[in-house]
Order: C-alpha cells, then structure tokens, then sequence
C-alpha cells in the first residue's frame, strides 16, 4: 500500500507536463514525430520576422529564379523573391489561420454539439435538421459564394472556415455527448441538483475531450489544406501576402519546369505539416483518455 | 408527521409495445432517522419508485400520472425543475447502484464529493475541497487529504462506493435514497459498507430508504419493509413483522427461496414458480395470482387492496396465509 502511494506520488512529482511527454515518446513514436514537426511549423510561423534571412516583398530581378544555394536554400522565385523567408511567413499566416479558424469551429461544435446532444428531443430536432441543410452543400460551392460576396482577406477566410467546419464537426462531439449521457454519473450529477450547465460543462465537457483534441488537431490541418485551396483558387489571402496556396498556384505552377522547388518547397510543408498534425492529434487522444490516464504502465 | 409521505404515486413509461405501469398506487411514510426498505425482484418497481421521489424519471418516455409526494411539507410533484434541484444532494441524496460507473472518470475524487457543498453551501472550491476531505474520513478513506487529486479509476469497488456516499451525505440530507449500494460489490465489502452507511445515518440524523433484493441487507439494516411485486407494494410492515410473520403469498415465497444458516442442510430451497409478470400487460387481477399457490377464481377477476392485519402490519391478499402452524 505504502510502496504504491509513493510510487504513484513519485510519479507525480516529475510533473504532468515530462511525464506526459515521456509517455509520448515511448509509446507513440509517431505521434512523437508528429508533435516535433507540429512544434517546428509552430517555431517557424511564431518567429518568421527573425527567421527569415531576406525581406519577403524585395522584389530582386537579377536574382530570379534561382536554384537552391546556400544563399538561398529553397531558390528564388520569378521575382527574385526568396523562397525560404516567404515559405517562413507562410508558415505565419498558416498558423493564424490554422489555429484561429480550427479554434473557431471547435467551439462552435462543442457548443452545438454539447447543447443539442444533451438536451435532445425538439433542440435536437430543429437544430440537427439546419447542420443537415448546411452540410448538404458542398464545401467548396459554400467557401466560393460567401468569399466573393464578402471579398478575400485573412479575417473572412478565417471565420467562414471557422463556421464551415464548426457547423459538420457539431456531429461528432453530438455523438460523442449522447453516448456520455446516459452514464451514472450523468444521473448522479443530476441527483445532488446539478444545474444543466453545470452538468454541460463539468460532467459531460471532460468525457467528451478526447474526440474535441482530435476534431481541432484535424481541423488545424483541414484548414491549412483548404486555405490553400481557397489561395490557389484566388480566393484566399490575396497576394502579395506569401500563403503557400498562393506560392503553389502562382510562380509555383506557372514556373513548373523552369523552376520545380517553386512548387516542391510549399508543396512538401503543406504535405509534413497537415500529416504531422493528424498524427500528433491521433497520439493525443489516446494518451489523453482518462481511462488510460496511469493505467498502472 | 411524517419526514416523508408517499401517496398513490403511480409512474407510467410510453413504450413502443404499450403502456408499461413501473409503479401502480404505491403509498408509504418514513418518519425522520428511520430506515425503510423496499424489497422486490428486478422489475418490480422497487428503483423507479426511488427515482420519481427524486424527480429523475426521464420525461418523456416516463410520466407520473398520480400521486403526491409530501417532503417537509412540499410536494415534491408540484416542484419547478429549479426548485427540485435545490432539494436534490441537499435535502435528498441518492447512492446508486453501480460504484464503478456512478463516479466521473474525468474529475478528481475532491472535485466531486466537494461538488454538493460548491453547488448547494455555495463554498469556494478551496473551501469545498477542505470540506470533502472531512467527508473521506468519515467514510473511512485512509489519507484522505491526499487522495484528493486521484481519479476514480484508482480506486477499488468498495472504496468508490465510500465516494459515493460521502457525496451523498455531504449537505447532511435528511433523506438518502440508497439504490441496491452493495450489489456491485464483493460479500466481504458489502457489510462494511452497510455498516458504514447505517452509523453514518445514525450520525447525521438522516432517514434512508434502502433499495434492495437482498433479504438478508433488509434484515439486519431496516427497521421498517415494504415488498413490492410488479410495481405495487403487496406487504408492509415492520422488519419484525416481515420477517416474523409474513402473510403474503409472495413474501411467504421469497423467504422460502433463501438459504439460512441456521437450519438443517438437507432442507431444499422452494423456488416461485413461474416468471415475473410483463409489465405492459399484467392480468386484471391480482397480479401474482399466475404464480400462486394459494390463487382462487376472486383473485383472478379481482384485485386486492393493501390492507392492516395489525397495527402497521399490512397486506395486499384475499387468503389468509401464514407460514404459523
């Protein structure tokens, strides 16, 4: 009894934070490699404006479209522009939009999701046959009607992802809570006259965790995925702000040829950073289960 | 009068293969620090009795159709959803059935047997989390101040079901509504626990009503006994009574069918015959009458009321029946 308590508080004592790190790396290896690709797009995106070597913008025409050097360690583009500072400040804008846009359409899902899943009945009804309307329409008919009637910038691409990926992901997590609330504990909480928010948020918020890291670790990367898209199309941040959409439909797909590390460069980012995320966002949710929580391993 | 006062309290579900009456016409009392049990195999009503007390029968399916339930001088029936909440973990308190599953496995032990005393005392959470550790002491929980930050997963049956009831008993109710506490748990573990709970009762001046279908809990714990069958109570009376003297033919059945240790071992256990009744389409009768052995063509056609054979000793039978030579 006594050798398990001290066990338990020497395990403690090394604080949530390094065991859980520790766990990480020993039992998802993946999702280790996952989280330090997370955490270097994350490095990069908060300090591209000490990063980079070159300014963005420099429009220099006797360096263009040079090969990777030393100089220039992803080329430069048909503007002379540099490569590797502008893929930099595109990790920024992705990381903005990513987290902004993905955090957005969490807390519109848990919110629908949570209030419709428990309340059930008429709510449930009314509410989950408007999620049906909205996700009938396709994604991309959606993002393309809303963006040229709102115009194209950063903040409107980020809340009409926000609320495009909110609005579908509300299932999920309505899954999630009506499988939580029909637990005993749920009825426990009701019978020490715990008020519907307060079973909403302490009781049902916890147990459905697991599916929220997943749906917002997803969703940064489905973000990133159809800003790019949005960029691409010409309907996303527009130039000349450095989106790595906008590098791979622009110089990226006009200089294909010529001048491949123009798309190769945004393209393998954009491909490292949506796969580091998923499986970074997969090995979360298993470690996080409170019922694997110290399991005794 | 009475702490409690349970009158004609009839709860019906809406299925999809009828009307299924859960609990039919169910009258009973408890007076302040006494113990009533309810005894009844499962089905017979003996929870969803419990739960409309409580106001927890899920609407719909569920509906109560008659009856009032006095709590100090309130129907509990007439209540607002706000006003009952105030009266749930507060005034009333319920420990269920099942201690592995009626604990949250994402909140700490503290965050949740402090929960009554935030939510009803309005105490901070420094203060609540003080309170819970008094709590797990009284329930016997060793080194309770550290155990505050562990989970539910890290602790045993027993230990959960302690959880339980210091949760219950944190507001000091006056009335626990204890469903089947010991059902999960091992033999050894469920005397402990009863034992518990009858002293901490005792301690906090609280009545309890004790759900169970085990006759050996009710015989040493209650000091009162209703036995209910297919959602009506067919007897009622005082522990000794039961126990003593049991004149339906239903309860007559139910001691029949227990072991005891201090009889001969070659006596062999009298089963009742039969299954219990579909709830959803009892006879007009007397609902045990398919069952019995004492059964007459008036109790098939008619049904017999609750009626005092001595003092608080009352039956629901037409025969008169006794296990007396």
């Amino acid at each position: 009894m006594t050798a398990i308590t001290e066990a338990t508080v020497g395990r403690r004592e090394r604080g949530p934070f390094i065991g859980f790190a520790i766990r990480l790396f020993r039992d998802k290896p993946l999702g280790a490699a996952g989280c330090v690709i997370f955490l270097l797009f994350l490095f990069c995106g908060l300090f591209a404006d000490v990063l980079a070597p070159q300014t963005i913008n420099q429009i220099s025409p006797i360096n263009r479209l040079k090969a990777p050097s030393l100089q220039f360690p992803f080329g430069t583009d048909n503007l002379g522009r540099d490569m590797f500072s502008r893929i930099l400040y595109g990790a920024q804008l992705s990381v903005i939009i990513g987290f902004c846009a993905a955090g957005l359409a969490t807390v519109i899902s848990v919110v629908l999701g949570i209030v419709t899943g428990y309340l059930g009945g008429k709510v449930d009804m009314v509410a989950q046959r408007f999620v049906d309307a909205w996700m009938s329409f396709p994604d991309l008919v959606i993002l393309i009607v809303v963006v040229s009637v709102v115009g194209p910038g950063m903040w409107q691409v980020i809340v009409i992802l926000g609320f495009l990926y909110g609005i579908a992901g509300s299932r999920i997590i309505r899954g999630a809570v009506i499988s939580v609330r029909e637990n005993m504990y749920v009825h426990a909480a009701q019978s020490i006259g715990a008020t519907t928010p307060r079973i909403l948020l302490r009781h049902i918020l916890p147990n459905v965790m697991p599916p929220v890291i997943v749906l917002f670790t997803t969703r940064v990367g489905a973000v990133i995925l159809a800003e790019s898209g949005l960029s691409f199309l010409g309907l996303g941040v527009p130039p000349p702000a450095p989106t790595w959409g906008g590098m791979l439909s622009g110089a990226g797909r006009s200089f294909m040829y010529l001048a491949p590390w123009l798309a190769l460069a945004p393209g393998i980012c954009l491909t490292l950073v949506v796969y580091g995320i998923n499986v970074f966002g997969d090995a979360l949710r298993d470690l996080l289960d409170p019922r694997m929580r110290g399991s005794g391993k | 009068m009475p702490l409690l006062e349970v009158d004609g309290l009839t709860t019906r579900f809406r299925t999809e293969r009828g009307v299924v009456q859960a609990v039919d016409n169910v009258s009973f009392d408890l007076e302040e620090g006494e113990t009533l049990a309810i005894v009844g195999e499962s089905g017979s009503g003996k929870s969803v009795t419990a739960m409309s007390v409580l106001g927890l029968i899920p609407r719909p399916p569920g509906e109560i159709t008659a009856g009032r339930v006095m709590f100090e001088g309130r129907d509990l029936l007439e209540l607002s959803d706000e006003e009952m909440q105030e009266v749930r973990g507060d005034r009333i308190a319920m420990i269920f059935q099942e201690p592995m599953s009626s604990l949250n496995p994402a909140l700490t032990i503290g965050l949740q047997v402090g929960e009554p005393l935030n939510r009803h005392r309005k105490m901070s959470w420094t203060e609540s989390l003080k309170g819970a550790v008094g709590l797990l002491r009284k329930v016997q929980i060793p080194d309770p101040a550290s155990r505050l930050q562990a989970y539910p997963h890290q602790f045993s049956g027993g230990m959960r079901q302690r959880v339980m009831i210091a949760m219950a008993l944190a507001c000091q109710p006056k009335l626990i509504i204890a469903d089947e506490p010991t059902t999960a748990l091992d033999v050894t573990v469920q005397a402990q626990i009863l034992e518990l709970l009858k002293n901490l009762t005792r301690e906090f001046g609280s009545a309890m009503i004790l759900i169970t279908h085990d006759l050996g809990v009710v015989a040493r714990y209650a000091d009162r006994v209703c036995v209910m069958y297919a959602g009506r109570i067919v007897e009622s009376g005082t522990a000794a009574d039961i126990y003593g003297d049991p004149r339906h033919p239903y309860t007559l059945g139910l001691m029949a069918s227990i072991p005891r240790l201090d009889e001969d071992t070659q006596r062999r256990l009298v089963p009742i015959e039969g299954q219990p009744p579909n709830l959803a389409a009892l006879p007009p009768g007397c609902s045990f009458a398919p069952r019995c052995r004492y059964v007459t063509d008036r109790c098939r056609s008619e049904r017999p009321a609750l009626e005092a054979i001595a003092g608080r000793h009352m039956k629901a039978c037409f025969a008169n029946v006794s296990n007396r030579v």
